[in-house]
């Protein structure tokens, strides 16, 4: 609990932050930065989680134990995001949105 | 709990000691064993598949987190068999292609791990679980796509894969979250008492379901399913396209008829808004492909559309309608996809054009090719047929007669552009038909499964009887 900050302005935030990331998963080049939003819709879940546990449901720790899991599986994610990107940097020497549009319709 | 609770998740726990010993094979093999992983697993899956067909009773360990009853392990092993026809299938490919670049047990351990992630998926007792499941399913799937690392399209495929699915499991989890926030748990049994219909319920309810229906390809998240599936290799189309998509949606059918059975008025209209577009955007966009792949593609979001149908019928014959025809789906698609694979091994060619004439050179690759094509557009007397009649059994039984009569007309369509495959294969000569080619051992034996399965599983109706009998689990 944090003084003087309410749950609504919690949700404000973390639906802000979620919106962040899927603005920038449909607007990014760079397929790193696209990797970057995802992160961001992530952890605004995890803290979604965590803060209402902590707020709403303080008696059981359900939500701060599914961050953890979160925190852990969006690592896996990311590391092998970031491999498959790095096999398609080697073949095209690119990681750019626009470059990988071979296969279209 | 004690130690025999532990035998309910039987199949999972025979993978799980199947890709240990697959590990183990890979440590200890010198280079000129490294073929014989392939007979090792198809055998060890193959048994574990048999135990499957014994009966397991119905209980829960862990605190409900992971549940098992008649239906889920009747799909479990039905997921065990499409699974092993699928090895069977891609066993010469393994053989002649991946085994010289070292890499065949990395494929068979990946697929293997991610269907124990469908198996997790579906026998979750809470939204944990169901998490982990969902991504044990797709992380293997993702790095499999990229498994043919010289190839630009693969490359390019895994990386529309891996970023459409992160962002589908992060629009999942932020949906989870609100319904946390609504009921204070995350139990299906308990939250399905607790769950009302208020605004921020339905909006948790729309965030998760769109992230499923990415796993499922529906419209309008379908749109990384062509692109993945010309890039992956055959096999890992075809597990992404039955497996995968199979598992998701049994998982979806239990979540709406059990915890979200409280949002019921408001989740029908999305299912039937999303049912009418995945239909048609489908069958229209496999109306121009010329790339096999593709054009397998795009019929199965149509067909997930299909299957969406059975759950608008919230009943015991809702269930055993979308599990009859899913296992049916299984066994008409791997038909399919087998003889696509067959064709591009010996020859490398994909499209339909080169498909002209292939009758007269390799007629039984043709008919295995129409016998799953004419399943997959419902005709009778092959499975398809009975798997659709009864999903629109089930529909109608609601009144939703609109509904049935936009399938029947989506039906119609999708005959057309299967047909156009048949009229290449039968009616076209070509001006260079593929040349007579044998496929190996395995490959037969895979088709061979897979076209008793078509058949026995249309003819044969106690099989339907018995799916209807244990399908009342989730309603009492």
């Amino acid at each position: 609990m944090i003084a003087g900050i309410n749950i609504y302005e919690i949700l404000t935030l973390t639906s802000i932050l979620f919106f962040i990331g899927l603005y920038g998963f449909f607007t990014r080049e760079n397929l790193i930065t696209v990797l970057l939003s995802i992160e961001l819709i992530l952890n605004a879940s995890a803290l979604n989680f965590v803060l209402i546990n902590t707020y709403l449901y303080p008696d059981l720790l359900q939500g701060a134990i599914f961050t953890i899991f979160i925190i852990a599986l969006a690592a896996a994610e990311t590391a092998l995001a970031i491999a498959i990107i790095i096999n398609l940097y080697k073949l095209i020497y690119s990681v750019e949105v626009k470059d990988t549009e071979t296969m279209k319709y | 709990m004690n130690l025999e609770s532990l035998l309910l998740m039987r199949s999972e726990i025979g993978l799980i000691i199947i890709i240990l010993l697959l590990i183990i094979f890979e440590i200890f093999s010198n280079k000129k064993q490294k073929a014989a992983i392939i007979p090792f697993a198809l055998i060890l899956l193959a048994i574990n598949t048999i135990i499957g067909f014994f009966p397991l009773q119905t209980g829960e360990i862990f605190g409900g987190m992971f549940r098992t009853n008649t239906l889920l392990h009747f799909f479990k092993t039905t997921l065990s068999l499409g699974v092993l026809i699928l090895l069977l299938q891609s066993a010469d490919w393994l053989k002649e292609k991946v085994v010289a670049e070292n890499k065949a047990t990395e494929f068979i351990i990946l697929i293997l791990s991610s269907l124990l992630g469908a198996n997790f998926m579906i026998s979750s007792g809470d939204f944990l679980m169901f998490y982990i499941g969902l991504e044990l399913t797709t992380l293997p799937v993702a790095a499999l796509v990229a498994y043919e690392a010289s190839k630009r399209k693969s490359a390019e495929g895994a990386v529309k894969y891996i970023l459409s699915s992160a962002l589908a499991s992060g629009t999942a989890l932020f949906g989870i979250s609100l319904l946390y926030a609504t009921t204070g748990t995350l139990y299906f049994d308990t939250m399905a008492t607790v769950l009302t219909s208020s605004h921020l319920a339905i909006l948790g309810f729309i965030f998760f379901f769109s992230g499923l229906a990415f796993k499922i390809s529906l419209v309008p998240f379908h749109f990384w399913t062509a692109d993945v599936y010309e890039g992956a290799p055959i096999n890992v189309a075809s597990y992404l396209s039955v497996i995968s998509k199979g598992a998701a949606v049994v998982i979806l059918m239990i979540l709406l008829f059990t915890v979200f059975k409280p949002l019921m008025p408001a989740w029908t209209k999305v299912i039937y808004i999303v049912t009418i577009a995945t239909m048609f955007t489908g069958n229209l966009f496999a109306l121009r492909q010329q790339n096999m792949k593709r054009f397998l593609a795009y019929s199965s979001i149509a067909q997930a559309g299909f299957i969406l149908l059975g759950l608008l019928s919230v009943d015991q014959l809702g269930t055993a309608t979308v599990i009859y025809f899913v296992a049916i789906y299984i066994f008409s698609n791997l038909g399919a996809f087998g003889v696509v694979q067959a064709i591009s091994s010996a020859t490398n060619k994909e499209n339909m054009d080169d498909y002209e004439g292939l009758y007269r050179t390799n007629p039984k690759l043709s008919l295995v090719m129409m016998l799953a094509l004419f399943s997959l557009a419902g005709i009778p007397p092959l499975a398809g047929f009975f798997g659709k009649f009864f999903l629109y059994a089930a529909a109608a039984s609601k009144g939703y007669w609109v509904m049935v009569f936009i399938a029947v007309v989506n039906a119609t369509i999708s005959l057309y552009y299967y047909l156009l495959v048949i009229r290449a294969m039968f009616l076209r000569k070509g001006e260079n038909p593929i040349p007579y080619f044998k496929s190996g051992n395995y490959m037969r034996l895979g088709l061979l499964i897979a076209v008793i399965g078509i058949l026995v599983i249309g003819l044969y109706s106690p099989i339907y009887e018995y799916i209807y009998s244990f399908s009342n689990v989730f309603f009492n």
